[in-house]
């Protein structure tokens, strides 16, 4: 299982990449972690004229707070993600989803650029985006742009990327002090990726529910946001009754794929088994400290 | 660095039984191991990519392979044509006339078969050259369903066989018809066992040389045995055998009886380097091991029991359907035939008819896989055990009991003519239910169903076979084609070793075994070391097999756990003839009588303790440089040979009776589980196992094995399994598909051991290798199913996916919902 | 463009080079151009860990990076491991507890687990076996390998200069 062979390319600035991916017209693929794409080269499911690496491009990778938003430069490792106190303080739900991307060596190289870039919707960094309200930043041959997370994912492995745009930043409005928040994953062992996830962040306080945010992995081709039932969370509070009812309310709004590893029914049980366990979850966490550790799958 | 034993030298107290730690693990450690794809045994060595079928099922038509051939650093292709001119089929171990050779030659039966063979200069370039070679196909229907394969109309794998049954036999011992018209109770069940394989990390490496003056193959691999499939090959290659050497890699980076199915592509590099002209490499990548190395079979077994009504079993019914794959690859059909020996496991029933069917459809070929047709048996057999318990009111350890093997009835012979050496069946159990504190397990099940708990225990008990005689296999066949004249009998199990000792006084001890990681060399100087007095440290061991200098048999290799038993025993004879020998010597030095004589820590002394001593030193000193000062009659240099072969090692009957296995262990296990109502996940709460191996000679690498072991078991029984499509496309061609379980899966497992010596062999050891990978799926199966009991689901496949199992769980509550 | 680069890298404190294509993936680039065996190849693509290595300080797996993207980096291998022709506390841990049989997953483990306890010096069991999960074993059933990395825990805890060479230069971000 070697490469075919590519043209190689590790420019120095983001303008020189773009370059070469229109210079390439659409046969260029970004190399960021590579831990997606490298392993499609190895069993020749991608085969590009070109790989355009962007990890000689050390201005794209950085943490940074500043007016209630964290930003993220696209080549970030998931690795200074899990460890980075400004994420820990003001994005914990984006800290515990880390925990779960693979394994410590894969986060070492695997970039949050990366991650949304390839949209898969079983990783949990499109998810986490998509339950922040976050967006990302694009830069192409005509420009910037900044696409929402609903606007980004399209489909399964697909996103509003155009073939010479490359990801540049990821912006995350800071979550609350004091919201509550919980990823919940189920895989079939630990650090594969999700059956079903879901990342929950709730703000309030007692009983009462100013705003739920519910978004899910692998139940369907993009992350769903599952507005529905956080209606039922914002209007009836964090009763017992509701988390029950977000819950059922939550697997109707999925429509789940089958596959070798899960039947669309049991992925839609476990919309609502995992729903409950993250609210209850983020609901106990209002107020609280910050970034506890993140439970384990299975 | 030196190994370091668990405690200081002792004399009297022995090496045999302490945890040596291994010897082994220094160049492991340190990353000097010596793997096939290490060290390149000589120069100019290219590289192949094999080209292989993208359909299940398919006529070839023909080959375009001048793109190929055009391309950078490119030296060769070869094709099934070539193969089939060039080579004959492997031999198989049915009479149906199925062709297999190393490559398709007229059609591809499953997915992933090799069609072609690219040679370049290294590996990228022959991928490259690989993607452009052009193969023409007729697709045809695939099956892939081992029922569905024998529909009238379904397709046709093999015209010439006609069907795709390639064997069938009818095996009745006893009067099973008459156990079940007399029976008060009569349970049938069907099970499903899946396809899964035990993925060792490193993967299958050939290097293959011709010599076109000699006429000779030299190949380097991982082959572990058994090495009758030398002969095999040499036949297949069309060489005579002394013409076709084979060299292994000092260091396997495991097999588990996968690699012993490695030899077509050796046979297959073989020929392409023949023709070639140039030396051939070929490492098989993850891809192509999950594709086309090898695996357990996918069996569906009906089952039936008849028993009285206090659930003393009078007969069993097994019913099979093996799917071997695409043909039947040798050593096929050991998937059904394997265990024939102690079919009827621990019990004492003497009924017992066996009707098994290998079926061949378009899926990837089979073979000995870690519990070889053991793990099948036992889930099938220890389930059936548990709807008797079921059905008779009976707690399953009870039901057990009453149909236990008893400890005065060995060495006791089995209505298949398996003949277990030793064993304390119930004492075994005992210590099982005791380690496990089942009684409590018990009481705190009845606390957690009040709860609304799953909560599920399993037991499992199975006698573990150990070094098959290679004579089993013969059951495939028809007692009336092995009646006739021209048919040759097999039998047997042997092993060697031999042990110098040089000039200086150091003593080698030298075998050909074969290890993948069980520390032979280790567990091989505890024994030399406890019989000549020394410590293990003083022991060099060289295990290094070359057909072409080392003595080996059609049975030598690593697999059926054969090790501690038949390899020890060779290691432990071999040794005492040595120290024969140093008595000897050292009597004829003094003048005196050997019987007067003993050896003790190293030294060898008059028995009253006066008078002068003889080190292993002195003796070989004198030996070496005074060859005059020997016995007469003695041979000159200090080293002994021992072959070690088991008597009861015997060709299979005209009742189709065999001693499938030499030495027989038994292992009891008892599981505790919790399912998650809402997830289906499972939880092990406990597990303790009991293993009878006889006398254990390195109990820390005894434990190790377990560990291993189990753990494959519990891949097969909750994450590993080679998924198909109804064409024939294979769903799980990835480690990301294909789940091998972590740190996390793996369980804790509370050990204890019960020993029961064989008389069999000169340490009383058995073999350990495959174990609780035999045990695994029978109890967590039933452990599951007792969990689940309260709901009415009942286990009877596996894997046990959360999934699979929520839809059962979903289903029962659906149908309690509605009644 | 698919000539061959010529890359350099430190490896195990040592200038190395080696001429290869771009596409040649790191963990072939050590085995063949540098003669570095004790790093194996088990899966292509990033599940079984037997390939992991050191780079820049941090686990990495190296069947999934280029050779060329490991210029003018410090890579670790299993061969630096030693020191003084001592071995390593991990290693000689592994030797106590029986953690490896066949030895080939051996390498990325002992790599694995030493990033592990960077990362986290005082791992639980749990922890342990989740930071183990990174790399694949198909002999030992793991136990043998939790044990020892919980005893070297405690080892490189206690040892003053706990980490050898190759660890040094990067510390945790």
């Amino acid at each position: 299982m070697k490469p075919p062979k590519f043209d190689y390319h590790a420019p120095p600035t983001v303008d020189e990449a773009i370059a070469l991916l229109t210079r390439y017209g659409g046969e260029a693929k970004l190399l960021a972690g590579g831990q997606s794409l490298v392993p499609l080269l190895n069993f020749r499911l991608s085969r590009p004229a070109a790989l355009v690496d962007l990890n000689r491009i050390p201005s794209l990778a950085y943490v940074r707070e500043a007016d209630g938003y964290v930003r993220l430069g696209a080549m970030t490792r998931q690795r200074t993600i899990e460890f980075s106190p400004v994420v820990r303080r003001r994005l914990p739900l984006l800290a515990e989803a880390t925990a779960f991307v693979g394994h410590l060596p894969i986060r070492t190289r695997g970039t949050i650029g990366g991650s949304l870039a390839h949209a898969d919707p079983a990783a949990e960094y499109p998810t986490t985006l998509t339950a922040l309200g976050g967006e990302v930043v694009v830069r192409g041959p005509r420009g910037e742009r900044t696409l929402q997370a609903g606007e980004l994912f399209q489909s399964y492995l697909a996103t509003a990327l155009g073939a010479d745009e490359i990801l540049v930043e990821v912006r995350f409005p800071a979550m609350p002090d004091g919201a509550g928040f919980a990823f919940e994953e189920f895989s079939r062992r630990h650090g594969d990726f999700a059956i079903v996830g879901i990342a929950a962040m709730i703000i309030g306080q007692g009983l009462s529910c100013t705003a739920a945010r519910l978004a899910t992995a692998g139940v369907g081709p993009s992350p769903v946001r599952l507005r529905g039932a956080e209606e039922i969370l914002e209007r009836e509070g964090l009763t017992e009754a509701a988390i029950e009812a977000a819950a059922r309310r939550a697997a109707t709004l999925v429509d789940p794929p089958s596959d070798i590893h899960a039947s669309a029914d049991y992925r839609r049980n476990l919309t609502r088994v995992l729903t409950g366990r993250a609210l209850r979850r983020a609901i106990a966490r209002i107020g609280g400290p910050e970034c506890p550790t993140p439970s384990s799958s299975g | 660095m030196p190994p370091s034993p668990a405690s200081p030298v002792a004399d009297a107290k022995g090496w045999i039984g302490r945890p040596v730690k291994r010897i082994e693990d220094a160049r492991l450690l340190t990353g000097r191991g010596s793997f096939v794809d290490d060290h390149p045994p000589i120069a100019n060595i290219h590289a192949a990519a094999i080209v292989r079928s993208p359909h299940a099922h398919a006529r070839i038509l023909g080959y375009d392979a001048s793109a190929a051939l055009r391309m950078d650093g490119v030296v060769g292709v070869i094709t099934g044509a070539d193969v089939a001119r060039l080579t004959r089929p492997f031999s198989v171990g049915v009479t149906a006339p199925v062709h297999y050779y190393c490559t398709a030659t007229d059609k591809a039966r499953f997915v992933g078969e090799p069609v072609a063979v690219v040679v370049a200069r290294n590996r990228y370039l022959a991928e490259d050259a690989a993607d452009a070679v052009a193969v023409e196909y007729e697709p045809l229907p695939a099956v892939v369903d081992v029922e569905r394969a024998l529909d009238p109309g379904a397709p046709v794998l093999h015209e010439a066989v006609g069907s795709n049954v390639a064997g069938h036999r009818r095996l009745v011992y006893g009067e099973p018809d008459r156990a079940f018209a007399e029976a008060d109770i009569v349970i049938r069940e069907r099970f499903r066992f899946p396809k899964y394989g035990s993925t060792p990390i490193e993967t299958y490496g050939v290097i293959a040389r011709w010599d076109p003056l000699e006429g000779a193959y030299t190949i380097w691999s991982n082959f572990m045995g058994p090495f009758i499939m030398h002969p095999l090959t040499a036949r297949v290659l069309g060489v005579p055998e002394n013409k076709l050497r084979f060299i292994v890699a000092p260091d396997i980076g495991g097999s588990f009886g996968i690699k012993s199915s490695m030899y077509p592509y050796m046979a297959l590099i073989a020929l392409t380097a023949r023709c070639t002209g140039v030396p051939v490499k070929w490492i098989e990548d993850r891809h192509e091991h999950l594709l086309a190395s090898s695996s357990g079979t996918d069996r569906v077994a009906y089952r039936e029991i008849a028993a009285r009504e206090d659930g003393t079993v009078l007969g069993m019914r097994y019913r099979w359907l093996d799917n071997v794959g695409g043909y039947i690859r040798s050593p096929e059909p050991g998937c059904s035939f394997r265990p024939i020996g102690n079919f009827v496991g621990p019990y004492r029933f003497q009924h017992l008819e066996v009707d098994t069917s290998v079926v061949m459809t378009n899926k990837s070929l089979t073979g000995p896989n870690r519990g070889y047709a053991c793990g099948h048996l036992y889930f099938e057999t220890e389930r059936m055990m548990d709807l008797l318990a079921e059905r008779v009111g009976l707690d399953p350890v009870e039901v057990r009991r009453r149909n236990l093997l008893q400890p005065e009835q060995f060495p006791y012979r089995t209505p298949t003519g398996g003949l277990y050496d030793s064993g304390d069946y119930p004492a075994a159990l005992d210590k099982a239910v005791e380690l496990a504190r089942y009684a409590e397990l018990r009481r705190e099940q009845t606390a957690a169903r009040a709860a609304g708990r799953l909560f599920g225990i399993g037991v499992a008990l199975a006698v573990d076979p150990s070094v098959s005689n290679m004579g089993y296999v013969a059951t495939a066949l028809d007692p009336q084609f092995r009646a006739k004249p021209e048919y040759l009998p097999k039998s047997g199990a042997v092993d060697a070793a031999t042990i110098k000792v040089d000039p200086a006084g150091r003593v080698t001890a030298i075998l050909a075994t074969t290890p993948q990681g069980q520390g032979h060399q280790t567990v091989v100087s505890q024994i030399v070391a406890d019989e000549l007095g020394l410590t293990p440290d003083d022991v060099t061991v060289v295990d290094e097999m070359d057909t072409l200098s080392r003595f080996w048999s059609i049975s030598s290799g690593t697999y059926s756990s054969r090790f501690g038993s038949v390899g020890t025993s060779a290691v432990a004879l071999a040794a005492r003839k040595l120290k024969g020998k140093l008595v000897e010597y050292a009597a004829h030095l003094m003048d005196r009588p050997a019987e007067q004589l003993e050896f003790r820590a190293g030294s060898v002394r008059l028995r009253s303790g006066t008078g002068p001593s003889y080190s292993i030193k002195d003796l070989a000193g004198r030996a070496h440089w005074n060859t005059e000062s020997l016995p007469e009659g003695m041979e000159p240099g200090l080293q002994a040979t021992a072959v070690f072969g088991f008597t009861v090692s015997k060709a299979v009957d005209e009742n189709d009776c065999v001693n499938s296995s030499n030495t027989y262990g038994f292992i009891a296990e008892v599981m505790a589980v919790e399912v998650d109502p809402e997830t289906a996940a499972i939880k092990i709460l406990r597990y303790a196992t009991v293993h009878d191996a006889g006398t254990i000679i390195n109990p820390m690498i005894a434990e190790g094995q377990i560990y291993g072991g189990a753990l494959h078991g519990l891949g097969g029984a909750l994450y590993e399994e080679l998924q198909y499509d109804e064409g024939g496309q294979l769903l799980t061609g990835t480690f990301m598909d294909y789940l091998v379980p972590t740190a996390v899966e793996a369980p804790v497992i509370d050990i204890a051991h019960v020993v029961s010596p064989s008389p069999l062999t000169p340490l009383g050891s058995k073999g350990l290798g495959e174990s609780s990978s035999m045990t695994v799926p029978a109890v967590i199966a039933n452990a599951v199913s007792d969990a689940l009991a309260p709901i009415g689901v009942r286990i009877s496949e596996l894997p046990m996916s959360p999934s699979r199992l929520w839809e059962l769980i979903d289903g029962a509550r659906k149908s309690a919902g509605k009644a | 463009m698919s000539d061959t680069v010529l890359v350099r890298m430190t490896v195990n404190g040592q200038s190395r080079q080696g001429l290869c294509e771009p596409r040649k993936l790191l963990v072939d680039f050590l085995r063949e151009d540098l003669g570095l065996t004790g790093t194996h190849v088990g899966c292509e693509h990033g599940i079984c860990g037997a390939c992991t290595i050191f780079f820049n300080g941090e686990a990495a797996r190296s069947c999934l990076m280029l050779a060329i993207q490991a210029a003018g980096a410090e890579l670790g291998t299993v061969e630096g491991l030693m020191s003084d022709g001592k071995l390593h506390p991990m290693q000689e841990a592994f030797h106590e507890h029986h953690a490896l049989q066949c030895g080939f997953c051996t390498p990325g483990m002992l790599l694995a687990a030493l990033d592990l306890l960077r990362t986290n010096p005082e791992p639980t069991e749990a922890e342990i076996r989740e930071g183990l999960a990174a790399v694949l074993c198909r002999c030992t059933g793991y136990q043998g390998i939790v044990k020892a990395v919980a005893a070297a825990a405690g080892t490189l805890r206690d040892a003053v200069e706990t980490a050898p060479a190759l660890l040094r230069h990067h510390p945790l971000p």
